[in-house]
């Protein structure tokens, strides 16, 4: 009896490691992919536009699909899924940080008159720029101990990152110039998070919360 | 010279001084490359990358005669905006090989005394083309340098002789979703259209092109006839043109139909007036690191800042 509960545990614990090693894969893949088309030269007429738009593209993919964790685990009840969402989380944040990076250093050469006029009068870049900021203390507030540190704050302080992605998405929406296809289906998913957070399952999984409404 | 400072060199004089005391050079490298090529007009395959470094290498005397150095074949052929082929950079480049610019007419009309259909080569008068090096700076803060081939739209405006009511000139692109894959999807409403005012299209610096680096005009920048209005921001510079109207009223153009508040008819560069969501004071020319101050004009206020005299810029943007 001991043995089977073990080996269960054992088969969990290996597929937990699967899954994260799984997870740092897709996180450190991006920026290989572009190391390597930087050391190839397919970055195309302009590198540097080229690398801050696709840091920006993984930065926010990241972030919805951290915010997706949650639901997709309410909806398939796969519990395990929750321990992903930090890594996912702190890989978006990388990459938005690294997509600051190369505006700031590469695209604006550290011309500070010319980034702090676009910070405050540029909305878009207001807006990216503030999705940013709010990151660091969720970054920062991730570990072990300061979810311990926090407790029921943590969980309020880190429903910041809706509004973070959100900016995110109005950010990426409103500097596209006339082409708004992955911009709106950004925002579709976004607002189908929210959405999903707001009426959804208030600690239930699904198949509960569909049970609870035949009655 | 065209892309420095012009003070001393009339209006009229439209071909870049060095680059004209470089002409026999510039043709004989030209013919060199087998194509006839400062007609600009006959059919060539740039697809080859090999081939394309050899464009650069030929014209490396050209480049080092200049004071800004010319963008590299390779870039002006791979990094275009050409919604008609997709939205990014690198689409119209993949994506363009089912424009056939051959067999072509373009359309001339509206109020004028002398309207027709022309076929291209009866449109493009041999003898007149000629060799400009002209900056081009994009909405979007980025620039080249880029050598074209082709002639004053001038030109076609006096054989098409407008009327006296006539004070736009409009025209329209190829509107063919079977050439042009990019219409099927309504990010723009197509056909584009582009328009100047009159005296506009009629100054000496505004060019209908056929050609660059000494080859006919790959696809993807908009073979095979184009305008390029240097003192204007890209978008002006309206690509496979198929029809060419003279009208009363101003007509509005693609970009200003699509966002009014962003993009105006005369889009004339201007470092001082911003583009709503974006500064225009700087600009990355594509090749260099830092970005450099945008000129007023894109550096050709000398020739045209008399046709915008009293005029509020940051009304007609």
């Amino acid at each position: 009896m001991t043995n089977s509960t073990f080996g269960l545990q054992s088969k969990k614990r290996l597929r937990l490691i699967f899954l994260r090693l799984f997870i740092w894969f897709v996180g450190v893949a991006p920026a290989v992919w572009l190391v390597w088309r930087l050391l190839t030269d397919q970055l195309g007429a302009n590198p540097i536009e080229e690398v801050l738009h696709r840091l920006g593209d993984v930065s926010l993919v990241f972030l919805l699909v951290t915010l997706s964790v949650t639901p997709l685990r309410g909806i398939t009840g796969w519990n395990e899924v929750i321990k992903i969402r930090r890594p996912l989380g702190l890989f978006g944040f990388f990459y938005l940080t690294m997509h600051f990076l190369t505006y700031a250093v590469l695209d604006q050469t550290l011309d500070f008159e010319f980034i702090i006029e676009d910070v405050l009068e540029r909305p878009y870049i207001t807006i990216g720029f503030t999705a940013w900021v709010l990151l660091i203390p969720l970054a920062v507030t991730s570990t072990k101990g300061w979810i311990r540190r926090l407790g029921k704050r943590w969980k309020k302080l880190h429903r910041l990152a809706y509004l973070a992605t959100t900016l995110g998405v109005a950010h990426f929406y409103w500097q596209v110039k006339a082409d708004t296809y992955w911009p709106t289906l950004a925002v579709l998913l976004i607002v189908g998070l929210m959405v999903y957070r707001i009426r959804g399952n208030r600690g239930r999984s699904w198949p509960q919360v569909l049970q609870s409404r035949k009655h | 010279m065209l892309i420095g400072k012009s003070k001393n060199i009339p209006s009229s004089e439209i071909t870049p001084e060095k680059m004209y005391v470089n002409r026999r050079e510039f043709i004989g490298k030209s013919a060199a490359i087998g194509a006839g090529a400062s007609l600009g007009w006959r059919d060539f395959d740039f697809g080859d990358l090999a081939e394309r470094r050899h464009f650069q290498k030929d014209w490396s005397k050209v480049r080092s005669e200049l004071d800004e150095e010319l963008t590299p074949f390779g870039d002006v052929t791979s990094y275009n905006n050409f919604y008609e082929f997709g939205t990014g950079k690198s689409d119209p480049a993949r994506n363009s090989h089912s424009l056939k610019p051959r067999p072509w007419t373009i359309e001339v009309g509206g109020l004028c005394d002398n309207p027709g259909t022309y076929d291209l080569a009866d449109f493009i008068k041999p003898g007149k083309v000629e060799d400009r090096v002209y900056r081009m700076r994009c909405v979007e803060a980025w620039s080249m340098v880029i050598p074209w081939q082709g002639f004053s739209l001038k030109d076609v405006i006096d054989r098409a002789k407008p009327s006296g009511s006539a004070r736009f000139v409009e025209f329209q692109t190829l509107n063919d979703v079977e050439q042009m894959p990019g219409q099927r999807y309504s990010v723009l409403r197509w056909p584009y259209i582009e328009g100047l005012r009159l005296d506009e299209a009629q100054h000496p610096l505004a060019m209908l092109v056929t050609g660059v680096y000494g080859t006919a005009l790959p696809n993807q920048n908009g073979a095979p006839i184009r305008l390029i209005v240097p003192w204007k921001y890209g978008f002006k510079g309206i690509k496979s043109i198929v029809s060419m109207r003279f009208l009363e009223q101003m007509p509005t153009n693609t970009w200003k139909r699509s966002a009014s508040q962003e993009y105006g008819f005369y889009a004339n560069v201007n470092p001082d007036v911003p583009h709503p969501r974006w500064s225009q004071a700087r600009e990355r020319r594509i090749g260099e690191f830092r970005r450099r101050p945008t000129l007023m004009f894109n550096g050709y206020a000398d020739e045209v800042a008399s046709l915008y005299s009293g005029m509020d810029l940051r009304i007609h943007y």
